[in-house]
């Protein structure tokens, strides 16, 4: 069952009189459960549809010409906004890229963990106590594997290395048991070691739960370690879609070609699919 | 082997560490111990994560800092004393990470790539802009423009181009493209290789990007914690990484093909906080 289905979306941005269309037609589907992800370079639209399934694009100076996006059957864009707000943070919730920029660096782990989790209980009508937002936060922390709960919880974002304040993000998505859960560049920021922490995480995680995932990154050996189909955006448009693998094995546009083939192997120079035997024996190695 | 034209002979930068009172405390040995020579026309990277140390080389190597001990020698001679004069900035450059913020956006890129050639007359700088920005594939009319009317890849190119006003002898390249997309980086480093070629240049690459490191380094050295734990032709430490910390680094690599998947040793990701280096191998060995 398709969980989140954007179809033939248009988005353009009027800036000093001047009217630019950045997506064209873009439709992606992304079944429950599955590991969607979309790829694109800077400028591809990628994180503009990201801002529009997440209602986050300012309107003006963006204006949505057309399309359509359901989540469960509903279409986001017409739906009365007080039941598109109870969806966002809850259902659908997002990662973000930056934790310096996504953290408050005033308030404690724990209390942001807790008013983001007090306004989504507020939105979806439930009751929940102190004690009880406060369990809750412990109980995500320790989910994102952090050893010990209660100090993140207690601990200011500047306390904690990256890869700790990414995993609260993380967390942080979680609260409110999403079936949705959009990661923009996540570990982007962050030393390899570290972002090949936060990958296998949330990979786990989203088998675990049972969540559908959709990456949004630039990065194609993320894109092939994190998800099972893929969607590749070029100027705005979605120019290939496929089975990871397959868009691995045989590219079918010229545009990804070019893309896969500009990325440096750790196999090391002029090793190609062609002489992958070579690669496997010794790595280029004299 | 042709002899080498920089030497870095246990080099070492510590930092105090001030309590709040002011007295020392302490000191963080932010290099600690690093030798390694770069021959004539060679490319030598250096691989490491945040805090490995390797900013803090090029910024010894430029004159920026100086040494707590041990020596560099630029063709034999000890840049002690040097680093700071006319000469020896002739000699080494740099290229920085951002081209954005390296170029000063109230000067014309000509004005830019002049800066290094006040002693030239005017129609000489001229027609050695001219040349400089034919030698980085970029037009002569691109004098006349200011860097926000460039894109990142062209803008490095002009930085790569002033770098290379003053005919220097060695290149540092501090992440030069990690600000770029992947397509535009591909195109950077085969300029770079081939000025490197035609000028007989000798670099200093620093990367956090291992897969970029096999494709343009000849020579590696992988830094942790301010030391260099592994050093070697670069085929050779991808295909066989002897120090545990290697070997972390080559497993946490995002990869695209099965090819590149086998090369990547079989090792444990590390979860949350990063041990030291010694701590590593006893983890191996367990």
């Amino acid at each position: 069952m398709t969980l989140l289905s954007v179809r033939d979306l248009s988005v353009s941005f009027t800036t000093y009189g001047r009217t630019t269309q950045v997506l064209h037609d873009v439709s992606l589907d992304v079944p429950a459960c599955s590991q969607i992800a979309l790829v694109g370079e800077s400028g591809s639209g990628k994180s503009v549809t990201m801002k529009a399934i997440m209602g986050l694009l300012s309107t003006p100076p963006a204006r949505i010409n057309s399309g359509q996006i359901f989540y469960d059957g509903e279409d986001l864009l017409t739906m009365p906004p007080a039941r598109r707000m109870a969806l966002r943070g809850t259902a659908m919730s997002m990662v973000f890229q930056d934790p310096m920029s996504s953290l408050n660096p005033v308030f404690t782990i724990g209390d942001q963990l807790g008013t983001i989790l007090k306004y989504a209980d507020r939105r979806l009508g439930r009751q929940r106590g102190r004690a009880g937002r406060r369990a809750r936060v412990a109980e995500v922390l320790a989910q994102v594997r952090m050893r010990e709960p209660e100090r993140v919880a207690g601990s200011y974002p500047m306390q904690l290395s990256g890869g700790m304040r990414q995993r609260v993000l993380i967390a942080m998505a979680l609260l409110s048991e999403p079936t949705l859960l959009i990661a923009d560049e996540p570990g982007t920021a962050l030393d390899v070691t570290t972002q090949a922490q936060i990958l296998k995480l949330l990979k786990d995680l989203v088998e675990a739960k049972d969540l559908a995932l959709l990456m949004i990154t630039h990065n194609l050996g993320v894109v092939r370690e994190t998800s099972s189909y893929v969607y590749v955006m070029h100027k705005g448009r979605v120019v290939e879609e496929a089975p990871t693998e397959r868009l691995f094995a045989a590219p079918a546009e010229q545009y990804t070609r070019d893309l896969i083939a500009a990325v440096p192997r750790l196999t090391g120079p002029a090793l190609t699919a062609a002489t992958g035997e070579a690669a496997r024996q010794g790595g280029g190695a004299p | 082997m042709t002899r080498p034209l920089l030497e870095a002979v246990n080099l070492a930068k510590h930092y105090p560490v001030k309590s709040p009172l002011g007295f020392k405390t302490g000191a963080v040995r932010a290099v600690d111990g690093v030798s390694f020579s770069i021959p004539e026309g060679g490319i030598y990277g250096l691989a490491g994560e945040s805090g490995s140390g390797k900013s803090t080389i090029a910024r010894m190597i430029m004159g920026l800092t100086t040494p707590t001990s041990g020596a560099l020698l630029l063709g034999g001679r000890d840049i002690a004393g040097q680093a700071g004069r006319r000469a020896y900035r002739s000699k080494v450059q740099m290229v920085f990470q951002n081209p954005g913020s390296s170029l000063n956006p109230r000067r014309s890129i000509g004005q830019s790539i002049a800066v290094p050639l006040s002693g030239l007359s005017r129609r000489a700088r001229a027609a050695r802009i001219d040349e400089l920005l034919g030698m980085v594939q970029l037009p002569a009319s691109y004098a006349r423009r200011y860097p926000h009317e460039l894109s990142g890849g062209q803008r490095q190119r002009v930085a790569i181009a002033r770098a290379l006003a003053c005919a220097p002898r060695l290149l540092v390249l501090d992440e030069p493209t990690s600000a770029l997309d992947v397509s535009v980086q591909a195109k950077i480093i085969d300029l770079l290789t081939e000025l490197g070629r035609e000028l007989n240049l000798t670099f200093l690459f620093i990367s956090h990007d291992l897969s970029l490191m096999r494709n343009f380094a000849e020579e590696v050295g992988v830094l942790y914690l301010g030391k260099l734990v592994e050093t070697g032709p670069t085929a050779e430490v991808f295909a066989r990484p002897r120090h545990a910390y290697t070997r972390l680094l080559l497993a946490s690599v995002p990869v695209i093909s099965d090819e590149e998947a086998a090369l990547r040793p079989q090792v444990p990701l590390i979860d949350g906080e990063m041990p030291t280096a010694e701590q590593l191998i006893a983890m191996e060995q367990r």
